[in-house]
């Protein structure tokens, strides 16, 4: 397995809360390796576009990114960076789509003139060489009629194109990684396949690494080659997405999965995990999942976690599995 | 007059006391308050301070203090007769805390007493500064008592029902709406004459076209909410919905237009003191009665200071109080404590 | 569009009769002719003279109904005050003062001019100055820089602008004797002179409210997910204020400015009588000290109409200048 493009080691986010400060990103550590898909999943809430944000270093006051966080892209350390380095970096070398396309276009300028912008930040290309470049990436995107979709407007345009405008303005120069930040949510169940296949797509001509945020599993099953689970600003349980899928260790993992409603099922209760996300501030000091969690036993409350290696590639953060896979 | 005064005091102090009692048992009011409270201290003591003399100048009564005269039938406040304006008073001009007289030198019948000077006629400055509280108070705060209610009664009746009875309202707003505001206050002031409640009258109407439009829009945006249309379907009626749903949402928009409306009407009787249609007592009065004091040499400077200096400061900490309360009572700072 | 602005149109022109209306109301029918005309005239002169100062100055006739004439004649309700007024108003026939039988036209007409002279430069100075430093502040936003000019502010907002134009003429005038106190030239070599204190003066009062509201619409616009977008593609943050910040937030400070425009012609009734400046502010207080109706009428009538016209030529350009209003919000695709 070739070097990890993008590392995150114990990145920890914080916010001012009732006078103190509490961490929605706590102690998160992964890592994408070229060419995979990476599908981070959660429910709304649990930090997952905090991390996201946090790797762009895009965090706006008063949140702050912690001293003991490490994050390496490319073997530079994107937290020492300087502030020039960083410009260069966003949107060449790592991109981000976000998930209302209407509110992240920019109203009053034309679709043409926003990717042409992103193109001109990052390479020198003269006006009618970047029309010409945007029209050609909109064509790849599958806009029809690319050359006169360059002077709409982002209102004139359908949710599903305002996307794939994200995607052409994100990708015309051709950055390592994509972090898409719940990229379908906004979108029509059949216009949300649309986007998938493309961003497939992309992903395999471009050889790009993608980091997906979503908290829904279809679309994890679409497209993604490993998971992380994330709960409570911290990460549940990682592994190849036949593991995590297929066999989840983590109860949170589990809960998840059972609560998906699915034909098999027909006729049976919807189930779901009892209680609701605790608000910033009054997680308990153990695992954060021990509220809700139907596998609770004594140190969950009052520890944290350890991290358990249940093979290769699948680990997860439980004191149940722990114990398990000691005895 | 005197019972006049006296009663609205008490309905004030009553109605305050009410209001106070209801809001407490409400979770979010409560926070909100207590927010205010911590933030804006300093302007709330001032404030009610303000309001304080406010109270002391209105409750008022015949005799008891031995004041012979002309003067002996009129009604006199806590104020007058703390102060005795008349005989707590020089011949003309004196400086702040001065034992002698500004022009000419003469021994003042109260040498060192008078903290803010004495003005052309002798009175005490500070003493005027004091009895302008209440013009202020009566400008700002009873005028937007009277307007508030019958601005919610035209904007939330236009916005909400619409129809006909919007047509008819949206129209009167916009043509009163369409005269800048110094000048209809002009125009209704020369008409209707220069006495007080005709002054608070002018005042109020260029008040309430604002806060009618402002009320109306916000109905009209409450109305095509989902749970007004739910409430509807539910055969709730539509005076149980206003009072429930709608009146309850414009509770922040009202308050905080009320501090900005204060501030403004406060502001604006200055102009129409200058004008020569102002109030009696009021510190415009003062300003504009001092104005040519500061092209005097040696210069005169603590009549227009105190007034000018009560303005501002009663100004300042109304604006602080508002600035504080849009924060605090902002739609979505709300929904995220709740 | 087209269609838009002919209902605009229509709706002002009903705003105007509206406020014809309400203008009637207010001088004629509360105000009392005979009085009037005593006030113009003193109180010794003889009956003809009255009714003949009424009927020049248009007093003459009854209000609403003409009792003179018969049911079935139509002069019995256009030979009115009433229509007489409406009548006179919208074919800008003002007439001439009450108080001094001037022809209030001609010094409406005189009163523009030094009126435009103080509110334009005012108005453009106060908008440069409140654009570009509500853009910083927006830019330095949460740091001391910001709290400070919030502080200013706010301080700046709680003084009446008497007080300005007072204590400012006392500081600059008396103390400091870089420029006249008061006093008007319209010789272009020598206006700059009288017209320096009250600029100054003028842009200090609005300072603090100008910046206040600009700061407001900046910072939400900051805050914006398209701004966000911005900065993920790699733009910095001066580019980001100036290509995506302030083109945005040019929509509600178009609102403001195209409204402002009218008053330009108004002129300040403070700033003109307290500087001597022979403006239409300055006619509007003489009228009010001498109780001329009919010139306060038509001062008021003409701030009421250019209002109004400032309020289309808002909706246009506003219009014009957001792209979603202009093209439609038809989606397609």
């Amino acid at each position: 397995m070739s070097a990890p493009i993008l590392t995150v080691e114990n990145l920890s986010v914080s916010f001012p809360a009732a006078g103190a400060r509490a961490a929605v990103v706590d102690g998160v550590s992964l890592a994408v390796s070229p060419g995979e898909v990476l599908a981070l999943v959660g429910e709304s809430g649990c930090g997952k576009s905090m991390t996201a944000l946090a790797i762009l270093r895009l965090i706006a006051k008063p949140g702050r990114i912690e001293a003991t966080s490490r994050i390496a892209f490319e073997d530079r350390d994107v937290l020492a960076l300087k502030v020039t380095q960083m410009r260069a970096l966003r949107g060449a070398g790592i991109a981000m789509i976000f998930q209302e396309p209407m509110a992240s276009l920019n109203p009053v300028q034309t679709v043409g003139d926003q990717v042409i912008e992103a193109l001109r930040l990052h390479e020198r290309v003269g006006r009618s060489a970047a029309r010409d470049r945007a029209a050609r990436i909109f064509e790849r995107v599958h806009i029809p009629d690319p050359r006169g979709r360059l002077d709409a407007y982002p209102h004139q345009l359908s949710g599903g194109l305002k996307q794939r405008v994200m995607i052409a303005m994100m990708l015309v120069v051709r950055p390592r990684l994509l972090i898409a930040d719940e990229p379908t949510t906004a979108l029509d169940v059949t216009v949300q396949a649309q986007i998938l296949a493309l961003l497939r797509e992309l992903q395999d001509e471009l050889d790009m690494s993608i980091l997906l945020i979503t908290h829904d599993f279809g679309v994890v099953n679409e497209l993604a080659d490993r998971v992380a689970v994330m709960y409570a600003g911290r990460i549940a349980e990682e592994g190849t997405r036949a593991e995590v899928l297929g066999a989840p260790r983590h109860p949170y993992t589990q809960g998840l999965l059972r609560s998906i409603p699915s034909l098999a099922h027909r006729g049976s209760d919807l189930e779901e995990i009892a209680g609701t996300v605790p608000s910033i501030g009054t997680w308990p000091a153990g695992c954060r999942f021990a509220t809700r969690c139907p596998k609770v036993f004594a140190p969950c409350e009052a520890e944290v976690p350890q991290t358990v290696r249940l093979s290769q590639s699948h680990r997860t953060a439980c004191h149940d599995v722990a114990r398990e896979f000691v005895s | 007059m005197s019972w006049i005064g006296n009663a609205i005091v008490a309905v004030l102090v009553v109605g305050g006391v009410f209001v106070y009692l209801r809001v407490r048992r409400n979770r979010l009011w409560r926070e909100s308050m207590a927010a205010l409270v911590r933030r804006r201290r300093l302007a709330l003591v001032i404030l009610g301070a303000y309001v304080l003399v406010g109270l002391l100048d209105t409750v008022s009564w015949v005799g008891g203090d031995g004041v012979q005269g002309v003067a002996a039938s009129e009604a006199r406040s806590v104020v007058d007769r703390i102060f005795k304006p008349s005989i707590f008073r020089e011949k003309s001009y004196s400086a702040p805390f001065a034992s002698v007289e500004f022009v000419g030198g003469a021994a003042l019948t109260f040498p060192g007493r008078h903290v803010l000077g004495t003005d052309l006629l002798g009175d005490d400055v500070l003493y005027k500064t004091l009895k302008g509280v209440k013009v202020a108070l009566l400008i700002g705060g009873l005028t937007c008592l009277v307007l508030i209610p019958l601005a919610l009664l035209f904007g939330v009746s236009a916005g909400y029902f619409g129809g006909r009875i919007d047509d008819v309202v949206f129209f009167v707003m916009s043509t009163l709406a369409s005269i800048p505001n110094l000048l209809l206050l002009i125009a209704l002031i020369m008409a209707l004459g220069k006495g007080t409640l005709q002054v608070c009258f002018a005042l109020g109407i260029t008040g309430w076209v604002g806060l009618s439009r402002l009320t109306r829009a916000e109905a009209l945006k409450l109305r095509e909410l989902e749970y007004v249309q739910a409430a509807r379907a539910l055969g709730v009626s539509h005076p149980t919905i206003v009072m429930r749903h709608i009146l309850p949402n414009l509770a922040h928009l009202v308050i905080i237009t009320f501090a900005l409306l204060f501030t403004g009407l406060v502001l604006s009787e200055t102009i129409l003191a200058y004008l020569g249609i102002g109030l009696d007592g009021s510190w415009g009065r003062m300003i504009d009665q001092a104005r040519n004091e500061l092209s005097r040499d040696p210069v005169i400077w603590w009549n227009i200071v105190a007034a000018s200096a009560a303005l501002f400061i009663l100004v300042l900490c109304v604006n602080l109080i508002a600035d504080a309360l849009r924060d605090i009572l902002d739609p979505r700072t709300l929904r995220e404590r709740a | 569009m087209l269609a838009y602005i002919v209902r605009r149109l229509a709706f002002g022109f009903a705003t105007v009769l509206g406020v014809l209306f309400v203008l009637f109301v207010l001088f004629f029918a509360v105000a009392d002719p005979d009085d009037m005309a005593i006030r113009a005239i003193g109180e010794r002169a003889s009956p003809e003279t009255y009714a003949a100062w009424k009927r020049n100055h248009g007093y003459d006739k009854p209000l609403i109904l003409n009792p003179k004439h018969g049911w079935t004649s139509h002069r019995r309700y256009t030979e009115t005050l009433l229509v007489e007024h409406y009548a006179r108003m919208l074919s800008f026939r003002f007439g001439r003062s009450d108080s001094d039988d001037t022809p209030i036209w001609r010094r409406i007409r005189e009163g523009a001019g030094p009126s435009l002279s103080l509110t334009l430069p005012l108005f453009v100075l106060g908008l440069v100055i409140g654009v570009a430093l509500s853009l910083a502040v927006a830019f330095f936003r949460d740091t001391y820089i910001d709290r400070s000019v919030l502080v200013v502010c706010m301080l700046g907002m709680s003084v009446a602008s008497l007080i300005y134009i007072i204590g400012g003429q006392y500081l600059i005038g008396k103390l400091l004797r870089w420029f006249p106190i008061s006093g008007f030239d319209p010789d272009p070599a020598v206006i700059g002179r009288f017209l320096a204190i009250p600029i100054l003066i003028g842009v200090l009062a609005e300072f603090g409210g100008t910046v206040r509201l600009y700061r407001t619409v900046f910072l939400e616009e900051v805050n914006r997910d398209y701004v966000r977008t911005a900065r993920a593609k790699g733009c910095g943050e001066i580019r980001v204020m100036i290509r995506h910040v302030l083109r945005n937030a040019l929509l509600p400070i178009i609102t403001n400015v195209v409204l402002a425009i009218p008053f330009l012609f108004i002129g300040s009734i403070l700033f003109e009588s307290f500087f001597g400046i022979p403006g239409l502010g300055a006619l509007t207080v003489e009228a009010i000290g001498g109780n001329d109706f009919s010139t306060l009428r038509t001062i008021v009538y003409i701030g009421a109409l250019l209002y109004i016209l400032g309020q289309i030529l808002t909706d246009i350009c506003y219009s014009l200048a957001d792209p979603r209003v202009r093209l439609g919000a038809g989606a397609s695709g």
